[in-house]
């Protein structure tokens, strides 16, 4: 069956892997990591992996580069690279291909430049190296190649050591250096897992450009499905070492059929999940190891649909799904899982009643000041401002979550709140506890058990040395509520239960659990002292996709019995938006918008809110996002900008006033605020970032739906979903319907004029600011691919006037 | 970086011996620390059995046999300048080097963990004045620094320990600092902070096990270099008081006849030495390979 994937005709595929087994060598044993993986690689075309760690993704990568190490080799069936098999290849063949023909980008960005070497000669080496031209020539060609890849002042990022320059500007400079030679095939491994995610959203848009540009096939591995989505024309699925399913990107996202697939799709939260009404599904049990896979099909054991006797024979092969040429998997119920039944076994949950406010945070600052002796005695004093003015309130049995890209103080926030750092200004209140001075060791037992933290690397939470049981019994010990040593064992075994692991579990040490398992214990001992208030600082952000679900259930399975405020620190806006009551987005120390989770996900928006919605990768097909990319960098914590931190990277920028003055807080009822010195009116303005189209086959353009775009548009995002902030407009371009608004009664210009402070309807615009808003918003967008519906836009205000 | 690797849950070894055992096991792994296992193992062997196994009383001159005999049927690596029995005095020897090497070594780390992890868990002013005590002390000659304070204090066993205690100290804080500096930033231990552990507990119990791994292999390696130190220290004549069969004070003692290219007296208590160095060393190669794998 296989031998029939993409079976065409015409060119020749760039990379081919037939039937391709590979295999580790331990000290007891022969590891099958990968086996009988299938991929055809069209010139120009990006093929996505996606699958779990251990899966083999980055296995096939290395094998591809032919670069497995001493321990791995390729056991069976061979990798054709423009028709020749890699494997047979000589050590001096190999090296000429690598980087010239094949060219691999990592995911640090950091270790991948040698630290001792300027960018430049980094980036000349690779001409020079493989095509023999002279240093000069490599230098422009390295200088111009930089520009490509959309780094700003190529001249002084060639001058750069690699340690002068941000992760972003690295990972630009990487992928430039992997295009300077024009390889046929670009092998990309999870290349922006190390980045933020609105420098992540600038990295993919430029390797999307990469392909159309340079005619570069790409394969792109990632655990993340969005990301695939958004950069790839087809996919493999891979579970345990084989391609489970392959297909179209639009085969796939909108009609899965492999039950892993199924499965990785249910346990992210899309938009329309809702933790109380459509709650993710996890993937019982876990990934088999890779010496220990079930016969037949590796998936059986976790599989709702297993049926013995045929998803246990051996000699499992992919199969065609009916009518959609090259989509596969690997299932033999393929047709005969009735899973619209399956959903529909899930029962929906009450919503929780927040109670009374629990934490109360009121002008929070934290400043650390660092202090360098200089020559002379002469003291530089400079001041890190990670915390200003912080203000919220999270009620009983709420989730507040604090999104944030790194350096926006989120993590000192919670330190302060931990009492191992002290405020500088401002207040903390929990309960009737003043604790923003109180450094823990002041706290008294009782406070601290109020107060407890989910960590996030589940490889730190717990100490190596220790039995799980132990790490947990000495929490209670010291929270002294349990004075024997019987009733702490008791106590322990009912965490055990609650965090649904077998009591044994309490004797073993950390290393012979699984990440998942480690969290575990980790919320186990988070909620050992019943506190009032946990704090969750990204507790899923490290673990498989298909753990997180779990753990994400769990925790607020937890939580809603305990009824405890929920602190859930993210830069994961999928996550926040399934599982938060309220929102508060941070940058730079500085909150930027707060409010609840729907009024955070539909406008109006804080530029920046407005900016992390579009970056934040989505894994469904229907989805359409309006593209918000920004430029620049994160400025230094240690130099912010003068007046709102934001204004250095903000499309709406106002000169003059945005840089040099702190912006306002804007209110806009039910504790929704947004700093910004942005109009009200311009703000209620925006469009919804995510839209969800309802049917592919509606017409795309304005023209055809535009009493519907208009009417989306004029009330601010067409009636938001509860707490998913997703308006339906149907198929529309939201650029060109805003052009082709029909004229509104305008009212008197609103410059100057007093903004209500309850301003949940957005204020009709004159002619002219739609336009303004129009172009603002198309300049914002990548110019290669708008210009053509500015002029559109344009057209058709010169049409109305 | 733990030293055994039991594997997890489900793997393919199920675990009868005890955990200390299973761990110290492992070595098998590694085949050069296998070999230095079995030298070190080897001395440790001889000199438990010493006093049964020796042929002859390590202080009793045979001058039946003659003065510097060569190596023959009943004196096996024949006889020194003083008509003893050299292999009874270097199965004697043993016995010394075996204890004062690993009390002035575990002297030497309980001193410098206890600075090293103050040093690297408080920071600030007493991390500054810790660490330039260990800087004085470490930017002496380690050789005139031990004779020194020999001469001054007097030759015994003690003394020994006390010089090694003071010169060795210094470095294992410096490992410690390393390592807790590393490990301080760990979230288990930000977890017991949280949860209002004191200074003392979260040094003891949640950072120095992490640390083991380190300390483990430097604590072989540096115990071969104790045992080079006291070898070195008989040799000056700075080291236990004659006659007590010590192995560097037996290659001193011989020294006259070296010169005269008889070279067997020096050559058995040399080898010996060396190799019990060369198993430490080994050892400890053993112990870091075994450590990385997993």
């Amino acid at each position: 069956m296989t031998k029939g994937i993409a079976d065409v005709s015409g060119p020749q595929p760039v990379l081919e892997c037939r039937n391709l087994h590979i295999s580790y060598y331990t000290r007891s044993s022969e590891v099958p990591a990968v086996t009988g993986f299938n991929l055809k690689l069209m010139p120009g075309e990006a093929h996505g992996i996606v699958g779990e760690s251990g899966c083999g993704k980055s296995t096939v990568a290395f094998a591809i580069m032919n670069y497995l190490g001493k321990n791995g080799a390729i056991v069976g069936g061979e990798i054709l690279f423009e028709g020749r098999d890699i494997a047979k290849m000589s050590q001096d063949e190999l090296r000429r291909i690598r980087g010239s023909k094949i060219a691999m980008v990592y995911q640090e960005p950091m270790s991948s430049l040698n630290p001792a070497m300027r960018i430049g000669r980094q980036l000349a080496e690779v001409p020079v190296y493989h095509e023999n031209v002279s240093w000069e020539e490599a230098y422009n060609r390295s200088e111009a190649m930089l520009a490509n890849v959309r780094l700003p002042d190529p001249k002084r990022i060639m001058d750069a050591y690699p340690h002068q320059i941000s992760g972003g500007q690295q990972q630009r400079a990487v992928i430039a250096m992997a295009l300077l030679s024009n390889p046929k095939l670009l092998l990309l491994d999870e290349p922006t897992t190390a980045l933020d995610v609105t420098v992540e959203a600038g990295i993919v848009d430029l390797i999307k450009e990469i392909s159309k540009k340079f005619g570069t096939s790409m394969i792109y591995i990632s655990h993340n499905l969005g990301l695939i989505a958004e950069t790839c024309d087809r996919i493999t699925v891979m579970y345990s070492g084989q391609a489970v399913e392959v297909g179209k990107i639009r085969d796939v996202f909108a009609h899965m059929h492999h039950p892993y697939t199924r499965g990785l799709f249910s346990s992210i939260p899309l938009p329309g999940a809702d933790k109380n009404a459509r709650p993710l599904i996890s993937i019982p049990g876990q990934l088999p190891l890779p010496y220990a896979r079930p016969p037949g099909c590796t998936f059986g054991p976790r599989c709702s649909g297993f049926q013995a006797g045929r998803c246990d024979k051996p000699g499992l092969e992919m199969q065609a799904i009916a009518n959609v040429p090259g989509h596969f998997a690997r299932c033999v119920r393929l047709n005969e899982i009735d899973w619209e039944a399956a959903a529909k076994t899930h029962k929906p949950r009450a919503p929780i009643e927040p109670g009374p406010v629990v934490l109360r945070v009121a002008d929070m600052q934290k400043h650390y000041t660092i202090e360098k002796m200089g020559v002379f005695f002469s003291k530089d004093v400079r001041k890190i401002k990670a915390n200003e003015q912080i203000t919220f309130e999270a009620r009983e049995a709420e989730t507040v979550a604090i999104v944030g890209e790194s350096g926006c103080g989120k993590s000192t926030f919670a330190k302060v709140l931990m009492g191992l750092e002290q405020a500088t200004a401002g207040t903390i209140h929990l309960g009737n506890l003043e604790l923003g001075q109180v450094p823990v060791g002041d706290r008294d037992a009782g406070t601290i058990a109020k107060l407890q933290m989910v960590f996030q690397n589940p490889f730190e939470t717990l100490n190596p040395s220790h039995s799980v049981g132990g790490q947990i019994a000495r929490v209670l010990k010291r929270f002294g509520t349990l004075p024997t040593a019987k009733l702490r064992r008791d106590r322990v075994n009912e965490l055990l239960d609650i965090v649904k692991l077998p009591r044994d579990f309490a004797k073993r040490l950390p290393r012979q659990l699984s990440g998942g398992q480690k969290q575990r214990i980790g919320i186990a001992r988070a909620f050992a002292g019943n506190p009032k208030l946990v704090v969750a600082d990204e507790p899923v952000s490290a673990l498989d996709v298909s753990v997180q679900a779990a753990v994400t259930e769990l925790l607020m399975d937890i939580q809603r019995t305990n009824r405890t405020t929920m602190l859930f620190i993210s830069h994961d806006l999928s996550v926040v938006r399934y599982l938060a009551d309220r929102v508060v987005v941070m940058y730079l120390g500085r909150i930027m918008e707060q409010g609840t989770t729907e009024e955070i996900f539909s406008p109006p928006y804080h530029p920046y809110t407005e900016a992390l919605l579009s970056a934040v990768p989505i894994a469904d097909v229907r989805v359409h996002k309006r593209k918000v990319v920004l430029s620049g960098e994160l400025p230094s914590a240690l130099n912010p900008p003068k007046g709102c931190p934001f204004s250095t990277r903000c499309p709406y920028v106002i000169k003059g006033t945005c840089d040099t003055i702190p912006p306002p807080v804007r209110l806009f009822g039910n504790g929704h605020a947004i700093a910004c010195h942005l109009e009200a009116q311009q703000l209620t303005s925006m469009l919804p970032v995510i839209t969800m189209r309802e049917s592919e086959a509606k017409p795309k353009s304005a023209g055809a739906a535009p009493a519907d775009a208009s009417a989306s548009v004029a009330s601010g995002g067409a009636a938001p979903s509860r707490a998913t902030g997703i308006s339906t407009t149907p198929g529309a371009a939201n650029v060109a319907a805003i052009a082709k608004l029909p004229p509104v009664p305008q009212p008197p210009h609103m410059n100057g004029t007093p903004v209500p402070a309850n301003l949940r309807k957005p204020l009709p615009l004159t002619d002219a600011e739609r336009a303004r808003l129009a172009l603002e918003r198309l300049q914002a967008n990548d110019a290669s691919s708008s210009t053509e519906q500015a002029q559109q836009a344009l057209d058709a205000l010169k049409n109305q006037s | 970086m733990a030293v055994e690797t039991i594997p997890a849950s489900g793997g393919r070894r199920t675990a009868i011996l005890p955990g200390w055992l299973s761990s110290i096991l492992l070595i098998r792994e590694s085949s050069i620390g296998t070999v230095g296992a079995l030298i070190v193992l080897f001395w440790v062997l001889v000199a438990l059995t010493a006093p049964w196994l020796a042929p002859y009383d390590p202080n009793k001159n045979l001058y039946d046999i003659g003065v510097a005999a060569l190596p023959s049927a009943t004196n096996w690596l024949g006889t020194d300048e003083q008509a003893r029995d050299i292999l009874s005095r270097i199965m004697w020897g043993s016995r010394i080097v075996l204890t004062i090497a690993p009390l002035a070594t575990v002297c030497g780390y309980a001193v410098g963990i206890v600075m090293g992890l103050l040093a690297g868990y408080y920071r600030g002013w007493f991390d500054t004045i810790i660490m330039q005590v260990c800087n004085v002390i470490l930017s002496f000659p380690v050789l005139v620094l031990y004779v020194i304070i020999m001469i001054k204090f007097g030759p015994s066993a003690l003394n020994i320990i006390a010089a090694v205690t003071f010169i060795a100290s210094p470095q294992v804080a410096r490992l410690v600092r390393s390592q807790t500096l590393e490990l301080r930033e760990k979230d288990y231990v930000a977890a017991a902070k949280m949860r209002g552990e004191p200074g003392w507990y979260i040094m003891l119990v949640e950072i120095l096990p992490n640390a083991r791994g380190p300390l483990i292999v430097d604590g072989c390696l540096r115990m071969g270099y104790t045992a080079i130190t006291i070898g070195v220290l008989g040799f000056l004549g700075v080291g236990l008081r004659p006659p007590d069969p010590d192995w560097g004070g037996m290659i001193r003692d011989t020294y006259s006849y070296l010169l005269g290219g008889q070279i067997h007296m020096a050559l058995a208590p040399a080898i010996a030495l060396s190799s019990l160095v060369v198993g430490f060393s080994l050892l400890a190669d053993g112990v870091r390979e075994v450590s990385l794998k997993d």
